[in-house]
């Protein structure tokens, strides 16, 4: 039943979006769980609470020099 | 260490004629009311005055019968100060439309930018933690309370997405893990009084500013936009703040219980920020597009506030002062 399926929104500026309680596999096997209504899945990498979004994947600017700065 | 609504906090010190005169009314009196139209608008006494107005619609106060929550003599006197802390943040804050650009101007990190999570990170000491902390407890101890007022002012999605927002705020159902509640627990843990009220004395009117900005906005229907636009702000910049203050508080050793409300907002508004802008925002502003210029207001209104209370605060902390107005100091317990 299509009303049954999991939603799951790909953002594509950061996070992947979870309806729903999760259990998540790590590649080291370990699992880490959510029961939040809504998880935000980092996608970008930079997260340094994996697998959740801490948002890192912002844009990052130096305002003295109005430039972008790296990760 | 759990209170009642009974065990209501006690009234403040009055800081001037007019808070004076609302705390009479409070009592129960009915004193002559002195002009408010000559107090300053972001000043102690019309700051706190409005502040008392509106505690009544959250625990009240223990000398104050609950029912002047809803007495003409409370509600005029406080449509007056209202009247003259919006019209300066009307004044102060430069007009705008276009939410989508000011949402993307909250969700760039400013590198070099530099407030009181930054310098709690790089250098801040114990005690200007812990002042930060009480001062944040006027708004923490009843948090997401004045964002709740607005929720039957909504309709359909954004009225479903705020609430999945507040009933996270809430514990989603297990009241040990409410906010209101992990922020208690860091208190204790910061050798902080977690009592209701118990740091409204020391904080100064540009922190009460701050709460008064919301309890405003939640209790009018007619800014319900402005709300949204506060709530926004919190939500988006929350999550990197929180990682700020986490790292500050293991620089300075606290304990892992201590670090916990702060740490669980950075995972928890990397959310919120999600819901807040495709939830709430995109849907409401599709049906009332007219509603923009006040969720700018929100938005523009919070960040002017909250730059002076980080001013304040920076401003007595680099003389090596405490930011207690009664002269408690947070370096002492
Ligand atoms: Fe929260
Ligand atoms: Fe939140």
């Amino acid at each position: 039943m299509a009303e049954a399926r999991r939603r799951v929104i790909v953002t594509g500026e950061g996070p992947i979006l979870v309806y729903g309680p999760v259990d998540v596999e790590m590649p080291d096997g370990t699992r880490v769980h959510s029961d939040r209504v809504v998880t935000a899945l980092c996608a970008c990498g930079r997260s340094r609470h994996r697998p959740f979004c801490d948002t890192s994947h912002r844009r990052r600017v130096r305002d003295d020099e109005g430039k972008e700065h790296g990760p | 260490m759990t209170r009642t609504m009974s065990e209501a906090p006690t009234l403040p010190a009055p800081r001037g004629p007019v808070s004076e005169a609302v705390l009479s009314v409070l009592r129960g009196d009915r004193p002559a009311l002195p002009a408010v139209d000559g107090s300053a608008p972001y000043g102690e006494d019309l700051q706190l005055a409005l502040y008392c107005c509106y505690e009544l619609h959250y625990r009240g106060f223990r000398e104050v019968d609950p029912d002047r929550e809803w007495d003409p003599a409370v509600l005029r006197i406080r449509a007056e100060l209202e009247g003259l802390f919006l019209s300066a943040l009307r004044d102060d804050v430069p007009a705008g439309a276009d939410v989508g650009s000011e949402l993307d101007a909250l969700l760039v990190e400013h590198v070099d930018a530099f407030g009181v999570s930054h310098h709690l990170r790089r250098h801040g000491q114990l005690w200007q933690l812990r002042e930060y902390v009480a001062h944040r407890s006027l708004y923490h101890l009843k948090e997401a309370d004045p964002q709740t007022f607005v929720i039957p002012r909504l309709n359909g999605p954004p009225k479903a997405a705020l609430v999945t927002v507040q009933h996270d705020e809430y514990g989603a159902g297990a009241p040990e893990r409410a906010h209101s509640k992990l922020f208690a627990d860091m208190m204790t843990e910061l050798g902080l009084c977690t009592d209701y009220g118990a740091y409204l004395d020391s904080a100064p009117a540009e922190i009460l500013a701050e709460v008064n900005l919301m309890s405003l906005c939640g209790l009018h229907r007619g800014l319900r936009g402005a709300l949204i636009g506060q709530f926004a702000t919190i939500e988006l910049t929350s999550s990197p703040g929180s990682d700020r203050l986490v790292k500050a508080m293991r620089r300075l050793g606290c304990s892992p219980a201590a670090l916990r409300f702060y740490a669980e907002h950075v995972e928890a508004d990397a959310v919120h920020e999600q819901l807040v802008r495709r939830g709430v925002i995109a849907p409401l502003l599709s049906a009332e597009p007219e509603l923009a210029p006040d969720v700018v207001f929100g938005i523009r209104a919070s960040m002017f506030l909250a730059a002076r209370s980080d001013d304040l605060l920076l401003r007595h902390w680099n003389r090596g002062e405490s930011s207690f107005r009664d002269g408690v100091d947070g370096r002492k317990p």
